[in-house]
């Protein structure tokens, strides 16, 4: 790594760390739900960007996730509306959670394993469409209609609430703030684990099957256990997703994990970049925060009305603006907003390289850029 | 047993209806080979012409004019954006079609907003009666309507210039480029007919005995893409025997739902994609869909 890099990266954490320090909770709930949108939309990446298989039915993953951290962690209630739950530790419901969703993933894989691309996209509809249909059914276990109270994560003793009361540095830690930090480092790790798979031997594999399936199986990839595989590993990140949301939102209600959900994340993986990790987190603070920041300044916007008053809404124009980058960045911007900087960069350098070498010629005999700046 | 008649006719009535959207979705995978996530909106525009116009021009010129707006939107949508898309996989191609789906979808959805359009069709709730069997006009014109339409279109599918040059495009674009087959054209000309046909879906959709056309009108036509891909997505008999297979399952399982309760209530908007999916399972290039076979 160039110092360049690890001084980007110092930089970054730095400010991940500061935020909660400065910012109101309502940036900081934006942000929380930008990064398990960011973990959710890694998930995808790796099936749609890296492999070439469609999904519209990840929203039915982060339900899974959510509802199964929910049904694992929560106490069993009693009453008229009787609701089932296993109290389990909650680090422990959470993992399970997790593994509910790759086994959710893996009942659907003789599907996912043998569609290829958009053949699969429109059979993973139906995981939509029956997943809103037991979640509104199946009230014993998701709450129905209603939805389900989400019990606070517990971490060696530490709770994830407003209570009991905190202050670090004269700001009052609530759950938002304790929550930032375990988002952070969730996905980090989700990120560098994505990352492995897809630099290593497993990611080549994907994208040979994603540019010429016949190839990759020629080569000695078992295609379909590869998609099958693949498709396993994104439901479980939908599934990691889903609990932090649940943790964030306090609630977990059916409506939310609708169809719009899925192309939500099918438009981040669009718009931040195919098939990288860093694509997928930028579109999802894209596609995350831009509604937050049409609504903040809905005022100060033409075009964009106050929620309710019949014009335009921050949501509605936030959906108008984001569907139109996602045909616009696929005519003109294949590679997305990730695509889009390192051709900036790349024209950056360009231009900046020919002062360099005239002034570095008679300095240093070897001016041949090293592999690491060369790009 | 009647109950069990109604409920056939009923089903075959809505089948015809998921054909004619399904057929619109499998010509444009013919001719373009891009799986059109668009559809629903398309229908939903042809839709929102019909039911702004007609109150101002009459029904019958609405109708005219919804399935000619629909047309109009398929062909932009192709002339603007996918024949401009410069992509090697065609799976991007569908995301682009699902953005397409985001803005007209919000847009109308917006324009709608809670209220549910009437679409002053000439039937309104009348019922015939069939020595004890009472089926609601709307669903014996649509049944016939759609009959007319998929013949006429399967029939200049076969014989005219329109329908050879579409066929020889699907089966070797490049070839028919050669033998001067305007691939522009075709393709166009493949979006637009779709539009029309879920225009008129559209209509079927929205009359009696539904209340009209509303917000959820895009979820009722998202069940036309369970009924092509059991047909098969490239086949065009596929999309009727899918569309029928649809409607009927749909109609039985919402009839009968009070035996079915085990199963929850809303069974019947279900149904169709877990038909898809055990086709799918079987079959899983769909009942009349050409395997995909390469030569290595």
């Amino acid at each position: 790594m160039s110092k360049k890099v690890i001084l980007s990266c110092v930089v970054l954490v730095v400010a991940a760390v500061a935020i909660p320090f400065y910012l109101e909770g309502f940036w900081l709930q934006a942000g929380l739900f930008a990064m398990s949108a960011a973990i959710g939309a890694i998930g995808l990446n790796l099936l749609t960007g890296a492999t070439g298989q469609l999904s519209m039915g990840h929203a039915f993953f982060l339900a899974v996730g959510a509802y199964a951290y929910v049904y694992f962690a929560a106490e069993p209630e009693g009453g008229t509306h009787a609701l089932g739950g296993l109290g389990l530790p909650t680090p422990v419901a959470a993992l399970f959670a997790v593994l509910t969703a790759g086994v959710a993933g893996g009942v659907f894989s003789p599907i996912a394993g043998r569609l290829k691309g958009a053949y699969l996209g429109i059979a993973t509809l139906a995981l939509i469409f029956v997943g809103q249909h037991v979640l509104f059914n199946a009230e014993p276990v998701t709450g129905g209609y209603n939805g389900r109270a989400v019990p606070p994560m517990e971490l060696f003793g530490f709770v994830f609430a407003d209570s009991p009361e905190l202050v670090v540095a004269q700001v009052p830690f609530g759950s938002l703030e304790r929550l930032w930090f375990l988002g952070l480092a969730v996905l980090t790790c989700a990120a560098l684990f994505a990352r492995g798979v897809l630099r290593g031997r497993p990611g080549r594999a994907m994208n040979t099957i994603r540019d010429h399936e016949i190839a990759a199986g020629v080569m000695g990839v078992p295609v379909a256990r590869y998609r099958a595989g693949v498709f396993v590993l994104s439901s479980m990140y939908g599934g990691l997703a889903g609990v932090l949301i649940a943790l964030v939102f306090q609630r977990t209600v059916p409506d939310y994990f609708g169809l719009l959900l899925s192309l939500d994340y099918l438009a981040m993986i669009i718009i931040g970049g195919l098939g990288s990790v860093a694509g997928a987190v930028i579109g999802a603070f894209f596609i995350s925060l831009l509604p937050q920041l049409l609504s903040r300044y809905s005022d100060a916007l033409p075009l964009v009305a106050e929620p309710g008053s019949g014009g335009v809404s921050p949501a509605e124009a936030s959906r108008i603006l984001y569907g139109a980058a996602v045909v616009v960045i696929v005519l003109f911007l294949p590679g997305g907003l990730l695509g889009l900087a390192r051709r900036l960069r790349l024209a950056v350098t360009r231009r900046l390289a020919p002062v360099h070498a005239t002034r570095k010629t008679p300095l240093s005999p070897s001016s041949t850029p090293s592999p690491d700046t060369r790009n | 047993m009647i109950t069990f008649l109604e409920l056939l006719v009923n089903g075959i009535s809505v089948g015809a209806v998921y054909a004619l959207i399904a057929l619109g979705f499998v010509i444009i995978f013919k001719a373009t080979e891009v799986v059109n996530f668009a559809h629903a909106s398309l229908l939903l525009v042809g839709g929102f012409v019909i039911a702004r116009l007609h109150p101002l021009i009459g029904f019958w010129a609405a109708l005219l004019l919804g399935i000619a707006g629909a047309a109009v939107v398929g062909a932009l949508i192709e002339f603007l954006i996918i024949r401009r898309a410069n992509v090697i996989s065609h799976s991007v191609l569908a995301i682009v079609t699902i953005g397409v789906d985001i803005v007209l979808t919000t847009e109308l959805t917006r324009q709608i907003g809670t209220d549910v359009l009437a679409l002053g069709d000439p039937w309104r709730d009348r019922v015939l009666h069939l020595g004890g069997v009472s089926i609601a006009e709307t669903r014996i014109v649509a049944l016939a309507v759609a009959a007319v339409l998929i013949s006429a279109f399967l029939l200049a599918f076969k014989y005219t210039n329109w329908g050879i040059a579409m066929r020889a495009t699907a089966e070797d674009t490049e070839t028919a480029a050669l033998m001067g087959v305007r691939r522009g054209r075709i393709s166009m000309g493949a979006w637009a007919v779709a539009g029309a046909l879920a225009a008129v879906a559209a209509l079927f959709l929205c009359v009696f005995p539904t209340p009209g056309l509303d917000r959820s009108t895009t979820f009722a036509a998202m069940k036309a893409f369970p009924a092509a891909i059991l047909g098969g997505l490239d086949s065009t008999t596929g999309a009727l025997a899918g569309g029928l297979i649809i409607g009927v399952t749909e109609a039985m399982m919402s009839g009968y739902q009070n035996d079915l309760v085990f199963l929850g209530r809303g069974i019947g908007d279900v149904a169709p994609f877990l038909v898809m999916i055990v086709v799918l399972l079987i079959r899983p290039a769909g009942l009349f869909g050409t395997r995909e076979l390469a030569r290595v």
